[in-house]
């Protein structure tokens, strides 16, 4: 058989230039954690904006309006108290303590309480900014992970790399359900400590001690390990919204928003209209509960709220209010079947979207 | 036996239809390790089905060997060996050259990051470099550069050229076959550049509605076909044996294309007596075979 090319001949020419490296073969295949890692490290670099800057900015502001509304609040303060308008009481806390030396002084078991409750809350709401980001980021980062692929052909290239649809499908879910949860944990920490230390310095300014009235009462590290605590159960809460984006992303040929949100809405509407769940003695309102909203919504952190096991707290102020969201009234959320349910109907629709992957051609 | 062994692809009966179309029917080819072959066709013969058949890319039915293995189950092994651009804008626009670097040189176990790096020395991407920030030339410098940092087996060429300036095309296959080629790496392009590509490949085929209508080394090609330069007092006698297609130039010539193998008599040396004879380019031999494609 004649083989002989006449690119041979230019190859020729060029002499010097040793192209063809005398060893052939592969270098032992990459492990398979480290392929792991780049098909994770690639999403990052791609969704940095979503994952990495936008809970940071949420944060950023956040902390910006916090610190504006103090100083305002002070200034006011100053006037209000140097034109003689405004009495200094004990009851206040957030704002008038012109002279909190006294303060702590003054307060019973039950005050002492009421402000612990009221310090952690206020750290968990400086810190929700990063979540509800989180819900927005993962909810479109899904939408768009096997659909933007095929729209801008650029599937075509990861095709042609050795990489199997499963680990790249299994990749993109694991950094919705853990990378980006994780980083916004990450940021609502620092957030959170952040804004206790500018309380702390307000309280400086007034001559309280932070030690007391913050950082005494305050649980933050607590609420901290609290949040890094919700990461599994979210990973799991969020799997069937998580499943259904994707598998919609890889399954329609346009529009994966309108596909993703019209389909579960349209089925609950039916089942209102005809009252179809009667034949399973319930309402429709357990439908769209346990299945639109469990669609569309699982990816808002704390949705879980509604199946944990708050029995024995009662709520009569903020200091039981925190008790809501401990770690473990939290972990009750692990042995209901609306999580587990869940988790099993998410596995087959990224199963789904792993097969639809496969062959779905780029246009 | 050997035959199994020499082949890069054997296709057997490839059928694939769409809603309306027969992309494949029952096409059948081999290709052989060690060649440059060109696929070539006009517009929806089925060229990029069957590259995206060969690649595993969608669902088809028959028989079809890639370094023996079916792309429609063994994929994810195949691709260690295969490697394909398909055509100029597949690139994530996201991108930098060092992330798509370090990307495949994570992924893919033949690549050698410090060959892509030689490749790139003397072009203008830099580093940090983003796709969308690039010219359509230089992203195929960038995906040239990583694809022959690969040492494949087999590389797949889906219109690599399309849209770009003489400068970039002529650089492309001139990098190539200095660079990358050898007797042991097969390559299979599909282009409608037809003159450009010709002088590197070493087979051809032609594939029509489906069916490969033409297969051959292009030596053979040169010896099957000839065309002449036929002098007006001889057209009648030529077209006698039946040329495959004719064009008439000014000055009262004629050029005819003859196959030696359909045409009776047609040899080199009956040929010559009616004027002055050469091997035909493959854009007019394509022109030629595919008479009527769209009529």
């Amino acid at each position: 058989m004649n083989t002989s090319v006449k690119g041979t001949s230019v190859q020729g020419t060029l002499g010097n230039d040793v192209i063809v490296s005398p060893e052939r073969g592969a270098r032992p295949a990459p492990h398979a954690t480290h392929k792991l890692k780049l098909l994770l490290r690639r999403e990052f670099w791609e969704h940095k904006g979503g994952f990495f800057w936008a809970p940071i900015w949420a944060g950023g502001i956040s902390l910006l309006l916090t610190l504006m509304a103090l100083v305002v609040g002070e200034v006011a303060g100053r006037r209000a108290a140097a034109s003689g308008k405004l009495q200094i009481d004990g009851e206040n806390i957030q704002i008038n303590g012109l002279d909190l030396t006294a303060l702590t002084s003054r307060m019973d078991a039950k005050d002492l309480q009421n402000l612990a409750g009221g310090i952690d809350l206020s750290a968990l709401m400086a810190s929700a900014w990063p979540m509800i980001v989180l819900a927005f980021v993962v909810f479109f980062y899904c939408l768009g992970s096997l659909y933007d692929e095929r729209k801008d052909r650029s599937v075509l290239f990861w095709k042609s790399l050795p990489v199997s649809d499963r680990d790249t499908v299994l990749s993109k879910a694991a950094s919705a359900l853990l990378v980006a949860p994780a980083i916004a944990v990450g940021v609502a920490i620092i957030l959170m400590f952040a804004f206790l230390a500018i309380l702390s310095v307000f309280v400086l300014v007034h001559n309280g001690s932070p030690a007391q009235l913050i950082w005494g009462p305050g649980r933050p590290l607590e609420l901290a390990l609290m949040l890094v605590a919700a990461i599994p159960l979210y990973a799991l809460w969020a799997l069937p919204t998580v499943g259904w984006l994707m598998l919609c992303s890889a399954w329609s040929r346009s529009k994966p928003f309108l596909w993703a949100i019209m389909l579960p809405v349209f089925a609950g509407i039916f089942v209102s209209w005809f009252d179809m769940m009667q034949a399973f003695e319930l309402g429709s309102s357990w439908f769209w509960k346990n299945v639109v909203a469990r669609l569309l919504l699982s990816v808002v952190p704390g949705s879980w709220i509604d199946v944990t096991h708050l029995e024995g707290v009662n709520v009569e102020g903020p200091g039981q209010l925190v008790g809501l969201v401990g770690i473990q009234s939290m972990y009750t959320a692990f042995a209901t079947p609306q999580l587990w349910i869940g988790v099993l109907a998410g596995a087959a629709m990224i199963y789904g979207a792993i097969r639809l992957r496969r062959w779905r051609d780029d246009n | 036996m050997s035959t199994v062994m020499n082949n890069v692809v054997t296709a057997r009966g490839l059928r694939k239809a769409y809603k309306n179309k027969l992309a494949l029917d029952s096409t059948e080819f081999n290709i052989p390790v060690g060649r440059i072959v060109g696929l070539i066709g006009p517009n929806g013969a089925g060229k990029t089905t069957a590259l995206k058949a060969i690649l595993g890319l969608i669902p088809f039915d028959g028989d079809l060997k890639v370094l023996g293995k079916d792309p429609r189950t063994q994929r994810d092994e195949l691709m260690n060996d295969v490697c394909f651009i398909a055509d100029v804008a597949v690139l994530p626009r996201w991108i930098k050259v060092k992330e798509a670097i370090e990307f495949v040189a994570g992924v893919h176990p033949r690549f050698d990051a410090a060959k892509c790096q030689r490749f790139l020395a003397g072009t203008q991407l830099t580093p940090n470099l983003r796709v969308r920030e690039m010219s359509k030339g230089m992203i195929v410098q960038l995906h040239l550069a990583l694809v022959m940092a690969i040492d494949a087996k087999f590389l797949v060429l889906d219109e690599p050229t399309l849209g770009l300036d003489i400068l970039y095309r002529k650089q492309f296959y001139q990098r190539l076959l200095e660079d990358y080629f050898d007797e042991e790496k097969t390559i299979l392009v599909t282009t409608h550049q037809v003159e450009e590509i010709e002088h590197i490949l070493t087979d051809v085929m032609f594939i029509r509605d489906g069916k490969i209508v033409l297969n051959a080394p292009m030596d053979d090609v040169g010896a099957r076909y000839t065309e002449v330069l036929v002098n007006a007092d001889q057209i009648e006698a030529a077209r006698a044996l039946k040329p495959l297609d004719e064009r008439a130039l000014p000055f009262g010539k004629t050029v005819m294309l003859f196959d030696s193998t359909l045409s009776d008599g047609a040899d080199a040396a009956r040929l010559a007596q009616f004027g002055e004879t050469r091997s035909p380019g493959l854009a007019d031999l394509f022109v030629a075979t595919m008479k009527g494609t769209y009529a």
